[in-house]
């Protein structure tokens, strides 16, 4: 099913020379001024609109899908779109040719125009960005796919535009998997969920039957690892979502928890705790040879892969308290890194490769921060009563992270979010689920 | 401001300063006297394997060492296993909601380790014990405070057949 969904075929059908662009939008601080920009409606003719209401049960299929990009660059902070009403242009006119007055006049800088058809029973969706006030297109694609992938297409024009216009990749064409939770704080029912990043699509996984925890997508490809408790026996497990078979993940005697693949998608690494003390292992998916990587009589766990896979940040409590590591990957080399005021866990490594998100507890809050590789320029990003477990957008903009309220004096109150927060520390967002939701994991871009 | 009245107020704010320190300790007391050290004595949570052998013992945060009290209840249970021969059991190693979801599943299991070693030492087989740890996934009490915490950093004996 995700197989097919991916057979979107991109076709650039004019190449324009990129620069000359007048907008420019910064993305390395706060943005306080998003870019003001029109998505005008994907145009269709009469006929079009009827065989897609025919097949998609959807009015109008080219509105639907401009909503999904305005909704996306919305959400990320940097562009404002402008409400549709103020539009004096109509689709399909701006999409050939638009009135470039009439779109400075509402303050547009970027314009967005499309087309959606059916043709031979696929969707056939083309889109242009304008500069507005060069007066000139900017980029121009168009994609055919199966028509049930509607909303992807507004998610990779999300991406095509977010790019063109930031010069850094865009993160809308991805999925996020996590801990779906229901019922009371001391019997949680767990499941596995995985939706779009913006919510929609939302599939559970499994039936919560039994514990899940900490799912994590491969980067390589859409199979998970996750920490399940069937047959009440601690084990990390791998899954493939296209297929739904799952396996156990090695031979161990006793609990295996907190895994990550490598960068390469070939290896899981994870803790094995025996006798009372945890410490890392990887194993080679194909080979299925296991390395024991660290070896002390403390609690070595949260093991994260850097980019490259050279080294691992992890957390122990071998100082005394949790505090954040890194070493090699053959296990060499151990360095504390952290050293702040309080207690530090949860470091994941970004996709760039400079920096280690975190989770910290100082004085009886909750904080997500950021720190470079060597432990210096500690940022914290958000603080709270409990959040935990950050994870990276593909592009490492942004981190989904979770968090937990209190609960009152009758035990009553209690309830666990997903949110996200720019790298900035700015737009801090609730990510809205179905159900309660713990233990977020942002997928790799689906396309490209 | 005459100096008799002066003295009233003066009386008047000691005194309410008593009435206000004497409630304070008055709730104070009633959770000391249920967490000492941080580690939770109280029996509200406490279910009992037989007569007078309590099932849980309790840590202090982010602590795996067993406290004088802990290990007089493990070893009343030591002595109601080497009655019952027969019985197996599962050390259920549990930690409060204020740490990380994977260093608390590794804590758990941890204190549900420092159980078993102090069973074994008094005799009972590490065959008869299986160990698991829930980490924060299954607390007793629901409350978000100190006391709630106390109770749910644990290492609950579980008769296994």
């Amino acid at each position: 099913m995700i197989k097919k969904s991916l057979l979107i075929i991109i076709i650039l059908f004019s190449f324009p020379l990129k620069s000359l662009a007048l907008i420019e939008i910064d993305i390395t601080r706060g943005n306080l001024n998003p870019l003001p920009l029109a998505v005008s409606s994907l145009a269709s003719t009469e006929d079009d609109k009827k065989n897609l209401k025919k097949k998609l049960k959807i009015n109008d299929l080219g509105l639907e899908i401009s909503k999904i990009v305005e909704n996306n660059l919305k959400k990320s902070g940097l562009f404002n779109p402008l409400d549709k009403e103020a539009f004096l242009q109509k689709p399909d006119i701006a999409h050939l040719k638009p009135r470039f007055e009439d779109w400075a006049l509402i303050k547009a800088q970027a314009l967005i125009t499309g087309k959606v058809k059916l043709q031979d029973d696929k969707l056939r969706v083309e889109f242009r960005l304008w500069d507005v006030l060069a007066a000139k297109e900017i980029l121009a694609l168009a994609f055919t796919t199966v028509p049930k992938n509607w909303r992807r297409v507004g998610h990779i024009i999300s991406d095509k535009v977010y790019e063109r216009l930031t010069g850094e990749k865009g993160y809308f064409d991805t999925r996020i998997i996590y801990v779906s939770e229901e019922g009371p704080k001391t019997q949680r029912i767990k499941k596995l969920a995985i939706m779009d990043q913006d919510g929609f699509n939302t599939k559970y996984l499994t039936l919560g039957n039994e514990l899940v925890l900490t799912p994590r997508f491969n980067p390589t490809n859409q199979m998970v690892t996750y920490l399940s408790y069937f047959k009440n026996l601690p084990r990390v497990y791998l899954l493939d979502i296209e297929t739904g078979i799952q396996e156990v993940v090695g031979d161990f005697a006793g609990m295996t928890f907190a895994p990550r693949f490598s960068p390469d998608g070939k290896k899981i690494i994870m803790s094995f705790a025996k006798d009372g003390n945890s410490d890392i292992y990887t194993m080679d998916l194909e080979s299925r040879i296991v390395e024991k990587i660290t070896n002390h009589p403390s609690i070595d766990t949260s093991p994260s892969y850097s980019p490259d896979g050279k080294y691992i940040a992890f957390n122990s409590d071998r100082s005394g308290y949790q505090q954040i590591y890194i070493m090699e990957s053959n296990g060499k080399n151990v360095k504390r890194i952290s050293f702040g005021n309080g207690l530090y866990g949860t470091p994941v490594w970004s996709p760039r490769g400079d920096l280690i998100a975190f989770t910290k507890l100082h004085k009886g809050k909750f904080y997500i921060g950021v720190m470079r590789i060597d432990g210096k320029g500690e940022r914290l990003l958000t603080e709270n009563f409990y959040q935990e477990a950050p994870s990276w957008s593909p592009n490492g903009r942004v981190l989904i992270f979770y968090r937990e309220t209190k609960t009152d004096s009758k035990g009553e109150g209690f309830s666990a979010k997903l949110w996200s927060i720019d790298l900035t520390g700015y737009n801090e967002r609730l990510v809205e689920t179905e159900t309660d939701a713990s233990d977020p994991s942002w997928s790799s871009l689906l396309s490209n | 401001m005459n100096l008799g009245k002066i003295y009233k107020n003066i009386f008047l704010i000691i005194f309410l300063g008593f009435v206000l320190s004497a409630c304070a300790t008055q709730t104070a007391k009633k959770i000391d006297s249920q967490i000492q050290g941080d580690v939770y004595m109280g029996t509200d949570t406490v279910e009992y394997l037989a007569d007078g052998v309590p099932d849980r013992v309790f840590f202090a945060t982010n602590e795996s060492v067993l406290t004088t009290a802990s290990r007089e209840t493990l070893r009343k249970q030591a002595s109601w296993l080497r009655k019952n021969s027969e019985i197996t059991i599962v050390l259920e190693g549990h930690a409060d909601e204020r740490g990380t979801r994977e260093y608390n599943l590794a804590l758990g299991e941890r204190r549900a380790n420092a159980a078993k070693d102090y069973l074994m030492t008094y005799g009972i087989s590490s065959s008869r014990i299986s160990v698991i740890s829930y980490g924060k996934e299954r607390p007793v009490d629901s409350g978000s405070n100190p006391l709630a915490w106390s109770k749910n950093r644990r290492s609950v004996t579980v008769k296994a057949n």
